[in-house]
């Protein structure tokens, strides 16, 4: 939910101007400051301090790493699986959404707890339980454990309330005369899905598609148990990441470490262009 | 407040849609219509039935196989109650830090005007989509104590941050930061600045407009922001084991402390400890989920 109101753009879109902001007052430039000096301390110091790392050692060494055949097979497998996941949130996350504003059955509060358990829920714990279903002595008869097959449903498992939670909002605030009206116009359910439903929740479905994108690829917590970690099969970019630090190679560690960077900056200038967008059209 | 009741009809949920409409409908397509929102409902609730619900559950059902033995066997081992009490401690801090700085840089953000506002509002989100492994090797590579830019000098100081309890909380804070402020932002940007101004226009001072009157309109807001910032610091594994280092009984959190236990093949008390963190993760999204329909209404 939380990480979701990041993006909410119905929020951004409701904004209003309320009141003239004012410019800095003694009290609140000093606290500008000293939040600042913290921020950069706790935040902006230490990601700058691993892109500093990488560029020690230069572009070649970058290179190295990441055509280092263990590491570039966790890269693809874990972008190609965060693709995939994404994918599906995109479809099941707005069907989701769909179901928790315009349906109405019993149970449905409970729905919205579990929707938010995966945001929640210790990484160490979501990789625990789905093993406990999903692994060697599986209830169902479902052994993914230590395949390829855990990545995905570890992935799609932290990402579920993404999409979920951007796309709920706007879906809840769409305008339902424009709805009846084009029903009246002899519009069938599917092309008012089409023409008048899905143009308005374009954003938001992009939105958190983008931050579940940027969650995958980044996991780290649920895989540890569930996927074995066996190079070049089910290694995934945090693990090798990690192994390098382990082995004190902080400088190849950086360089992995750099491209997740990248992924990220661009995912939250996405967003920002997102919201603006939306909220310039609000 | 005025203006913010004068919108409300607008912002009713779309809901009479999908009822209300169907009745101009011919007979047949109404029967399409339901078919087709009992089956939206079936595929949903199996989907997450299947990959949240139920393994979930499973951590209860085996933690609780063999009635308490396995909370037992678990909370009378020292490791565990040490990364259980550490685990709290640390998170304790995180929340304190991020609810002191969350409300001041949400009050910056939407009360001020200053050059860079929308580049540092834009970073705040950085940690949410930052790997936990990254945040660690950053924070190793500023902190560290060989090596570090700042950690030697630290160090000198009497004051060790990476393979300690400083390390562990900054990166808890680190990963936490965001879930304040996006809380509080939003409601801070819609209670509007007319009751400061009446109550400035009276002789209050800002304290007091503060306390008297932003802090009540932000209330709520910042409950659901502590309460999902404390789940969060609990359940912090990737981030906390490099710079902790993961030293048993020394820096070794609940959540790492599942995992080794899991890895040593003590099943029991893996399941144990991550049922106790599952179940206050639930707790708190239950808590939230109860308290922000009745705020709504409220507002």
């Amino acid at each position: 939910m939380t990480a979701v109101d990041v993006a909410a753009p119905a929020r951004t879109a409701r904004r209003r101007r309320s009141g003239r902001a004012n410019g800095l007052t003694a009290t609140s430039g000093l606290g500008l400051g000293v939040s600042v000096i913290w921020f950069s301390l706790l935040v902006l110091i230490p990601l700058s301090a691993v892109l500093v790392k990488t560029s020690e050692g230069g572009w070649s060494g970058f290179w190295t790493t990441i055509s280092n055949e263990q590491t570039a097979a966790a890269l693809r497998l874990t972008v190609g699986q965060a693709l995939l996941v994404t994918v599906v949130n995109v479809f099941m996350g707005t069907l989701i959404a769909w179901v928790l504003v315009r349906d109405e059955f019993f149970g449905k509060r409970a729905l919205e707890v579990v929707i938010d358990i995966p945001f929640a829920l210790p990484t160490i714990v979501a990789g625990l339980v789905l093993l406990s279903l999903y692994g060697a002595n599986s209830p169902v008869g479902v052994n993914v454990a230590n395949t390829r097959t855990s990545v995905f449903v570890a992935f799609l498992f932290v990402t579920l309330p993404f999409v979920v939670r951007t796309v709920q909002p706007v879906l809840a605030e769409l305008d339902a005369d424009v709805e009846e009206a084009a029903a009246s116009l002899g519009a069938s359910r599917f092309t008012i899905f089409r023409r008048i439903i899905l143009p308005a929740l374009v954003p938001a479905i992009s939105a958190g598609a983008a931050l579940s994108f940027a969650r995958a690829i980044s996991e780290y917590g649920s895989l540890v148990l569930l996927s074995g970690n066996l190079p070049l099969r089910t290694e995934v970019t945090s693990v090798r990441m990690l192994s390098y630090i382990e082995n004190g190679d902080l400088a190849s560690a950086s360089a992995v470490a750099t491209i997740l960077l990248l992924v990220a900056l661009v995912v939250i200038v996405a967003l920002d262009v997102i919201q603006r967008r939306v909220s310039r059209r609000g | 407040m005025a203006d913010v009741l004068a919108t409300r009809p607008d912002r009713q949920p779309a809901l009479p849609v999908g009822i209300a409409a169907p009745r101009r409908r011919r007979p047949r397509r109404r029967a399409r219509s339901v078919l087709l929102t009992w089956l939206f409902r079936l595929i949903v609730v199996t989907y997450l039935f299947f990959l949240v619900a139920w393994p979930v559950s499973l951590v209860a059902q085996k933690t609780f196989e063999d009635g308490f033995s396995a909370l037992d066997t678990a909370l009378s081992d020292p490791s565990i109650t040490f990364a259980l009490k550490l685990t709290v401690i640390v998170a304790l801090q995180a929340v304190l830090i991020n609810l002191v700085f969350g409300v001041g840089i949400s009050l910056l953000l939407v009360r001020y005007e200053f050059r860079g506002k929308r580049l540092l509002s834009a970073l705040i989100d950085l940690p949410l989509s930052v790997s936990p492994v990254v945040v660690g090797l950053a924070l190793v590579l500023v902190y560290g104590g060989r090596d570090g830019w700042f950690g030697p000098a630290l160090q000198d100081a009497g004051f060790q941050v990476i393979f300690a309890t400083p390390g562990i909380v900054m990166a808890t804070t680190f990963v936490s930061l965001p879930l304040v402020i996006r809380e509080v932002v939003p409601v801070l940007t819609e209670i509007g600045t007319e009751q400061e101004q009446a109550a400035r226009s009276l002789g209050a001072n800002a304290a007091q407009t503060f306390r008297r009157i932003t802090l009540p309109g932000i209330k709520w807001a910042v409950v659901y922001g502590v309460v999902l910032s404390l789940a969060r610091s609990l359940g912090e594994f990737g981030a906390a084991k490099i710079v902790s280092g993961n030293f048993e009984g020394q820096t070794q959190t609940a959540t790492m402390a599942v995992e080794q236990k899991y890895q040593d093949f003590q099943q029991a008390s893996a399941y144990a400890t991550a049922f106790l963190l599952a179940a206050v993760s639930v707790a708190c999204i239950v808590v939230v989920s109860i308290i922000r329909p009745k705020q709504e209404r409220k507002r």
